[in-house]
């Protein structure tokens, strides 16, 4: 591959990347239950965006069938299966009580993003024939560390599960970018068990919905106690 | 015809450009919102007939008001033309006040505006005027941080804070418009956007209920040419604001590269059109959006804040 074709694949990369990265903080603050669905399918399909443009630039038939694998999952069977498991009611609710406010969660996001790269630096330093590895792993390592605070500091289940799917993302975000010839037949176990999860999680949200009339399970702890 | 006559004719067509066609920029943009809403909505000529009927009209002011009430209509009018002069709305080069001012000085300028809009509001003994003032306050507080990180972000993408200078590194290479900093830049400006004019969700341009208003009760007690001067110098800072959000950093293309006049009037479709596109995309987001409570608006503006350190960051670690 030319300098030129691959400074702009990266220049893509790199878009697709902040993009991503914007998603995954969308997810942290949206209040609306189906504004948060929709920020995670963005995100996704920003995932599958940069595999495609690492299939492209790297001639990798397998990250294009990662591409079509993690769009087909997670933009849209995740969000259909969901949807059906939990109830349509779900996502016209409104998360009123963050454990943090909206301007704090976004300051720890800010640093928790500076945390990933710094973290990400050795790695990416130990793996210099990797070109997109600086961009995807720190990228996607800051997206682990957005999916563990959002099930942090969320209280809805499906804000929570969203967090659980955006870790996982952004692992897939990093590995494109490390591993290019991952067999197709992991790449498919590991893609249909997005769905399964968010299928059992989706079927007990609507079971603890059902029982106790809400599905903000960040208050599930308290309501046990009380008891 | 001397280079400095022909950019000084050419600023004062820029100028003209603003004060023309902003009144059918808010025009379109109502239409556009209506048609979004099912209704068939005002002509987009209707900003024009709005303006001249005001024009025609009875000024009435307050005993109680002071100059600062009379005073401050002008200075709304003629902030956004001081700052065209300063950006490329027509022209790819600088033209002969580009290098007066930079990006912090057109800031300075719409807040100048802003600031004497809100001292008018005070000014008189309506009771609406200090409470949209006072909110509008808040807004300013809190956008302005956001306005200090976008020129900061841009200056460090662009390495100047001239918007000739911008609009020359942007439209160099299209590649750098995907720049993760530079995209990250776009979002917060566009997010500055909607709080600075008052649209969704800060607040409704629509909106008829005095107690919820932000920006539009402060203009509440003007009529006549009073009114017409706040409602055009609005209008112009929607459309100047759109000018530097597409000249400047999002579409630095389709202006005038040569000093062909030709060139100059054929730049004047084209951004019209980009700023077509962009009434289109504002429209689309401002009604996908709910207006947010008064104390969630700091919740917004510290989103852009956060998207601008992160723009910030990204460049300063070199992840581009």
């Amino acid at each position: 591959m030319s300098p030129h074709a691959l400074e702009l694949a990266r220049a893509f990369d790199g878009f697709f990347a902040a993009l991503f990265v914007l998603a995954g903080l969308g997810v942290i603050v949206a209040r609306q239950m189906r504004g948060t669905l929709y920020l995670f399918m963005s995100h996704a399909l920003m995932l599958s965006a940069s595999a495609v443009v690492l299939a492209v630039a790297l001639h990798s038939t397998h990250l294009a069938w990662v591409a079509l694998i993690t769009f087909s999952t997670k933009v849209v069977a995740v969000p259909l299966v969901l949807v059906w498991a939990t109830g349509a009611k779900v996502y016209g609710r409104r998360e009123v009580d963050h454990v943090l406010s909206v301007p704090l969660s976004l300051l720890i996001a800010a640093g928790l993003a500076f945390a990933a790269w710094i973290v990400s630096q050795p790695l990416v330093h130990a793996i210099p024939a990797r070109p997109f590895a600086a961009i995807n792993l720190p990228t996607g390592l800051i997206a682990i560390f957005f999916g563990a605070f959002t099930v942090a500091v969320r209280r809805e289940g499906v804000a929570q599960l969203m967090g659980l799917l955006i870790m996982e993302s952004g692992a897939f975000f990093a590995s494109i970018s490390i591993v290019h010839d991952l067999t197709i037949i992991a790449e498919i176990a590991a893609a249909v068990d997005v769905p399964i999860a968010a299928l059992v999680i989706g079927l007990l949200l609507r079971s603890i919905g059902a029982v106790t009339g809400s599905t903000r399970v960040g208050h599930m702890a308290t309501l046990h106690e009380r008891r | 015809m001397p280079d400095l006559v022909h950019h000084l004719l050419a600023n004062l067509l820029q100028a003209a450009f603003l004060v023309f066609f902003s009144p059918l920029v808010s025009g379109v943009l109502a239409r556009i919102e209506e048609m979004l809403q099912g209704k068939h909505g005002p002509s987009i000529f209707q900003p024009y007939r709005d303006i001249a009927k005001l024009f025609t009209k009875e000024e009435l002011i307050s005993e109680d008001s002071s100059w600062v009430f009379r005073f401050a209509p002008r200075i709304q009018f003629v902030m956004p033309i001081f700052v065209v002069l300063l950006v490329p709305a027509l022209t790819a080069y600088p033209l002969f006040f580009a290098f007066m001012g930079d990006m912090v000085a057109a800031g300075f300028f719409l807040a100048l505006g802003g600031f004497f809009v809100a001292l008018a509001a005070m000014d008189t003994g309506n009771v609406y005027g200090p409470v949209g003032a006072s909110r509008t306050r808040m807004v300013g507080f809190l956008s302005e941080p956001v306005f200090i990180m976008v020129f900061f972000s841009v200056s460090y993408i662009a390495n100047s804070t001239i918007p000739y200078a911008v609009n020359a590194a942007f439209s160099a290479s299209w590649a750098s418009s995907l720049e993760p900093a530079h995209l990250l830049v776009l979002v917060a400006f566009f997010m500055l956007i909607l709080a600075e004019n008052d649209r969704i969700p800060v607040d409704n341009a629509a909106g008829k209920t005095e107690i919820a208003m932000i920006g539009h009760s402060k203009n509440l007690e003007y009529s006549g040419p009073g009114a017409a001067l706040m409602k055009w110098g609005g209008s112009m800072k929607l459309m100047l604001l759109a000018i530097i959000f597409l000249n400047v950093l999002l579409t630095p293309w389709g202006l005038a590269t040569t000093m062909a006049w030709s060139n100059i009037f054929l730049a004047i479709p084209l951004v019209l059109a980009k700023i077509l596109v962009f009434l289109v995309v504002l429209a689309t987001v401002e009604m996908s959006l709910a207006k947010l409570r008064l104390f969630r608006i700091s919740e917004f503006l510290a989103t852009a804040f956060v998207i601008c350190v992160f723009a910030m960051s990204v460049r300063l670690v070199g992840l581009s």
